[in-house]
């Protein structure tokens, strides 16, 4: 909401200066957003006089005025509007006035014709956002020779405040002073307002179907008005300072009486009006023009006014364009209703519309405000366009009007709530200067809560209000007192942020994506991923709910290599969405990517790139945090994302937690990416567990070592050979140690030959060379049974 | 017998030229090893008289202990000098950068994420987390605003149907744990939140840190003394200005919006504070009876207040980051500035 200061103060001016009053209105809880001057800096301008317009000699586009401007002597002045007319009163600024823009006016000559100043527009007075069509035409009565700023008030600013939803009542200039005159214990004014005596009995009739909608509706005929007669330029100033464009002289008095009272208002040209008006729910289906131009379908929950013929308006939201008034307009039905929030809220919206009426009505408009309104907007109508007023048909169900509303106040509750004991008295002085009637009881204070304020309807809203007016700053500060109690925390649980550190330490940076990614990435990667779609993207490559971290840590991959970051290391922590609405997985998981490589550039390092092993490492450094490796395992599988010879399914606990392989090539390709990357992720839950270091005794005897290499099938996974070793080893096997993988000369093809360490120690006694004998044996024999595998020479 | 003279000069000329310990030795061995020529003229003693024999034995233990003492002390010069010469071979450039990975680096919004729960978590609040897809009654109804409620277009919200949608606040885990029933309740909710907007000062996608502390007899005075407490913390600054605004929010009341003094300009007026040497960094209140009801907390016993604030903003103002943008673009010359 944006008004003119000098507006606000005719209603209440307390003796502050313009910034101090914004600051005042905002620290009440209405944000002012900005403070603007009404018009830039310009001096030497003056209101005056055209007395005689002639033909410029020597330019077909020139006039050659002579001007009276207060001074001894008119002035020649060459003018090249085409509105310039003798008889007008008119802006001019002076021989040495400085205009907007640092442009100063000097005496001039223009095809051989004196100029000595210059009449001035809208638009070089920086008064219009648009260059103006001529200039700017005074009324009759301005006086010649006064300050233009001081004679338009242009030492004035607008102010703008953010409104917070609660606050419609706030949305008005009478609303703003209401609560001005609160903060500063002032009384408020507005404009002298008179009802209006009837010149004719003709009505148009009104029935209100849906009462509970629209509890108040009020028409009145307006007849024989002057639709062409210009809006007063005081009121074209204050709706432009208000930020409102003049329309014509019956929409700029709606929007006038709007921002004056609060009250949306609207004019229907009679003759288009057929039978006579009904309020009612739409038709699924009807159709109407709206005043903007659009055709809309409107729906069934959607509150019209309509005539005989269908829809003629949106209630509270928009008019419709047939009924609206035009320039042959003669005869105007005024509408003031009172429709409820309940029947406004959400309708505007719903058809992509957004007008001052709905923003209103949705926060509630002072159900008592509608004849005022109707009076007040005669009163106008008739000073600027004329026409002869009727009687003002109301259409009232009383039952459906906002109850009135009484709350309590307890004092012990006050207390409580603010920490602080207030003065009875204040307490009622807020409150009443609030416009709440106000009546001491026993407990504290009873307080009947004026029409306007919606948001008062219990008794922490009352505590809000005496907080605001006294003030929150100045209320006290305190520290919250607590019992010391302790909780259990999980000495098991590896938490997220120590995983971080973990990929932190060993040259990760951590990474934070959006959750919502393009399908087609997603595609690329998961053809098989289910995860919900938004109904309302922001853009088409954030649509998708992610499955895995996998798109956004590509992405970023991307985004780095395009910046000649070719070594990247990343990481992100994060949910993914997994399955329909319905059956809807929101996992955590921690995800990285590795590229690049292996060492920074550096004068020692090997060049050589990341690959599988480097990653896995770091993977089964995370792993390690838990205390419990065994409880993991990798196994060779196939990702639609990864390389197949290069992925493997983590399992944690016999269960799928998570991926890690090289990004499968032709994806790579499919996506253009221009360098390889590694890629694991792998659920939090199971990241996150651990368990408790469980102390063994050290044994005082002595360890046997025994190497043992073995050929074995080319593509016997190794973890199968380890599983079978272990098994066979017995109970005293302290370590089981991989130490070579070879294939090349000596080894026949297809095969690799695998050299492991075995270290055996017996807790209580030595062990002897028969024993470790025996278990090498059944290793040997069960390794040869089940893969083939033989000792090597 | 007569030679002994010639003999331990002859020897000490040996030593002297011994250049490395393996020479010294064959010095030692040759004069005095079992088949040396000192230890023959000790062997000779018996071809001498009775009277002749203790002086001149005396004269070759003295040669001979003289020659064991000057072998044993250039045999240690010799040692220094090798272990000097194998030091000077084997010094390093130390001022060659160390080997291994680099330090990696948090993202600047965790790290700021962590430090407000450290804040809190060290005098007693919990860390709560919960879903991201949250359904209408989590996001919007439980928290006092009911369907069409205008305060529904302060956020714009991401859906995927008519119900369910993208939080966009972490209240809707204030809300599952004040189900939950357990009292006194001190959580914060840190989180990744929604709203459809997007623009130099708007990502989609942001994250909050909301508190909620319910218990009996909480006032407005002990919001406003924990979140001075927290701002003067985060800042690590005690005389930050801070101020408390009348604002609106439909799960709490009263409510306010807390402004800092312009952390850039110190309260001057500057680009990053619009001039008005104020910052607007939180919201919070007093938790609306109605959230209470919803979650069947007994308001007449309990009262409590619930704060909320944007985890970009406070790590722009903390580190300087000038454009929101940056903080999802994942650049890593803009992440390594945060190890």
């Amino acid at each position: 909401m944006k008004f003119s200061e000098q507006w606000l103060r005719e209603w209440v001016s307390p003796s502050v200066a313009t910034q101090a009053l914004a600051d005042q209105i905002t620290m009440a809880g209405l944000e002012v957003d900005a403070v603007e001057p009404v018009a830039p800096e310009f001096s030497g301008v003056v209101v005056a006089e055209v007395i005689d317009k002639t033909q410029h000699p020597d330019a077909d586009k020139l006039n050659v005025c002579l001007v009276n401007d207060g001074g001894d002597e008119p002035v020649q002045v060459v003018c090249g509007a085409p509105n310039v007319a003798a008889g007008q009163k008119i802006v001019f600024a002076r021989v040495g006035a400085v205009l907007p823009g640092d442009f100063k006016i000097k005496k001039a000559k223009l095809r051989g014709q004196a100029s000595h100043g210059m009449i001035c527009s809208a638009s070089e007075l920086g008064m219009a956002e648009e260059t103006s069509a001529g200039i700017l035409v005074l009324p009759v009565e301005a006086p010649v020779g006064e300050d233009f700023r001081a004679y338009m008030g242009l030492d004035d600013h607008t102010i703008e405040v953010d409104l917070t939803p609660n606050r419609g009542d706030c949305l008005s200039l009478q609303g703003l002073a209401r609560e001005v005159g609160v903060l500063n214990r002032l009384a408020v004014e507005g404009p002298a307002e008179s009802p209006v005596a009837d010149t004719h009995q003709e009505t148009f009739p009104v029935a209100v179907s849906d009462p509970e909608r629209c509890p108040r509706y009020l028409g009145r005929l307006i007849q024989g008005v002057d639709v062409s007669a210009p809006t007063p330029l005081w009121m074209v100033e204050r709706l432009r300072r208000s930020g409102v464009r003049s329309i014509d002289a019956v929409v700029d008095i709606t929007n006038y009486v709007m921002l004056e009272l609060g009250q949306p208002l609207h004019a229907f040209d009679r003759a288009n009006l057929h039978e006579g008006i009904q309020v009612r729910l739409a038709r699924e289906g009807e159709r109407l023009m709206l005043l903007d131009g659009q055709e809309i379908t409107l729906r069934g929950e959607t509150l019209v006014i309509a005539d005989g013929r269908g829809p003629l308006a949106i209630a509270g939201v928009m008019g419709g364009e047939h009924s609206g008034v035009n320039a042959e307009t003669r005869d105007i039905f005024l509408e003031s209703a009172f429709f409820t929030q309940l029947a406004v809220a959400g309708q505007a919206r719903s058809y992509g519309l957004h007008t001052d009426a709905s923003h209103r009505f949705e926060r509630g408009v002072d159900p008592t405000l509608a004849r005022r309104a109707m009076e007040r907007a005669t009163q106008l109508l008739l000073e600027i366009v004329g026409g002869e007023p009727g009687p003002v048909v109301e259409a009232v169900s009383e039952i459906h009007l906002p109850a009135e509303r009484r709350v309590t106040l307890r004092r012990s509750r006050l207390t409580q709530a603010l920490g602080l004991e207030l003065d009875d008295a204040e307490v009622a002085e807020i409150l009443t200067r609030l416009g709440l009637a106000v009546t001491a009881v026993e407990s504290g204070w009873e307080a009947e809560v004026p029409a306007w304020r919606f948001d008062i309807s219990i008794e922490e809203d009352l505590i809000e209000e005496v907080a605001r007016i006294y003030g929150y700053n100045r209320l006290p500060v305190r520290r919250p007192a607590a019992r010391l109690g302790l909780r259990p925390d999980g000495e098991s649980r590896q938490p997220l942020a120590r995983l971080r550190r973990q990929l932190v330490a060993r040259g990760y940076q951590e990474a934070i994506t959006y959750s919502f990614v393009a399908p087609e990435l997603q595609a690329a990667l998961l053809p098989e991923a289910v995860s919900p779609r938004l109904a309302n993207p922001i853009s088409s490559d954030m649509a998708v709910m992610r499955a895995s971290l996998f798109p956004g840590l590509i992405k970023a991959f991307e985004h780095n290599l395009n910046r000649q970051q070719g070594r990247v290391r990343l990481f992100e922590s994060g949910l993914v969405f997994r399955g329909e609405l319905d059956d809807l997985h929101q996992i955590p998981m921690l995800g990285g990517l590795v590229s690049g490589s292996r060492e920074p550039e550096g004068w020692c390092g090997a060049k050589e790139k990341v690959d599988f092993f480097d990653l896995k490492g770091d993977l089964e450094s995370l792993l390690a945090l838990g205390g419990e490796p065994e409880a993991w395992r990798f196994e060779p599988a196939t990702h639609s994302a990864l390389h197949p010879g290069q992925s493997a399914r983590i399992l944690h606990r016999g269960e799928e937690a998570g991926w890690i392989g090289t990004l499968h090539p032709a994806v790579k390709a499919s996506l253009g990416l221009k360098a390889d990357a590694v890629l694991f992720e792998v659920r939090l839950d199971a990241l996150t567990h651990g368990k408790l270091p469980a102390f063994a005794p050290l044994s005082r005897y002595p360890e046997v070592r025994r190497d043992l290499a073995f050929l074995v099938a080319d593509d016997l996974p190794i973890q199968a050979l380890l599983d079978c070793l272990r098994e066979q080893a017995g109970d005293w096997l302290q370590e089981l140690r991989l130490f070579d993988v070879y294939q090349g000369k000596g080894v026949e093809p297809g095969h690799k030959s695998v050299a492991l360490g075995l270290t055996w120690q017996h807790p209580s006694r030595t062990l002897n060379d028969d024993e470790i004998n025996q278990l090498v044996d059944a290793i040997v024999a069960e390794s040869g049974s089940r893969f083939g595998a033989r000792l090597r020479g | 017998m007569d030679h002994l003279p010639t003999l331990v000069a002859e020897a000490r000329r040996a030593i002297e030229q011994a250049d490395t310990v393996q020479a010294l030795d064959e010095v030692r061995v040759h004069y005095l090893g079992k088949k040396g020529e000192i230890t023959a003229l000790l062997k000779g003693l018996g071809k001498l008289s009775a009277e002749e024999r203790p002086a001149a034995g005396e004269r070759i233990n003295q040669a001979k202990q003289e020659l064991a003492g000057e072998l044993e002390s250039r045999k240690a010069s010799l040692e220094k000098a090798a272990l000097e010469a194998r030091l000077a071979a084997e010094r390093l450039d130390v001022t060659l950068p160390g080997r291994g990975q680099p330090q990696g680096s948090l993202h600047p919004v965790t790290r700021t994420l962590e430090r407000i729960e450290g804040l809190f978590t060290r005098i007693g609040y919990d860390v709560a987390v919960g879903p991201e897809i949250e359904d209408d009654y989590h996001n919007f109804e439980a928290l006092n605003i009911p369907a069409h409620h205008p305060a529904r277009g302060m956020a714009d919200t991401f859906y995927f149907d008519a119900t369910r949608l993208l939080r966009t606040h972490t209240s809707p885990v204030q809300v599952r744990t004040m189900k939950e029933g357990k009292l006194p309740i001190r959580i914060v909710c840190p989180g990744r939140v929604y709203r459809s907007d997007s623009d130099l000062t708007h990502t989609p996608m942001f994250h909050q840190v909301e508190g909620l502390l319910v218990d009996e007899d909480v006032s407005f005075a002990d919001l406003k003394g924990t979140i001075e407490d927290f701002l003067h913390a985060f800042f690590e600054r005690d005389d930050l200005s801070v101020r408390f605004r009348p604002s609106y929010f439909p799960f709490t009341e009263p409510s306010a919006e807390v402004d800092i003094q312009c952390v850039m300009c110190s309260g001057e007026g500057c680009r990053v504070c619009g001039h008005s040497g104020w910052l607007e960094v939180m919201g919070c209140g007093m938790v609306h009876p109605e959230v209470f009801r919803h979650s069947g907390i007994d308001t007449e016993r309990y009262t409590g207040f619930a704060f909320g604030m944007g985890a970009e903003r406070l790590a722009m103002l903390r580190y300087g980051v000038n454009d929101l943008r940056l903080f999802f673009d994942n650049d890593l010359r803009f992440l390594r500035q945060f190890a």
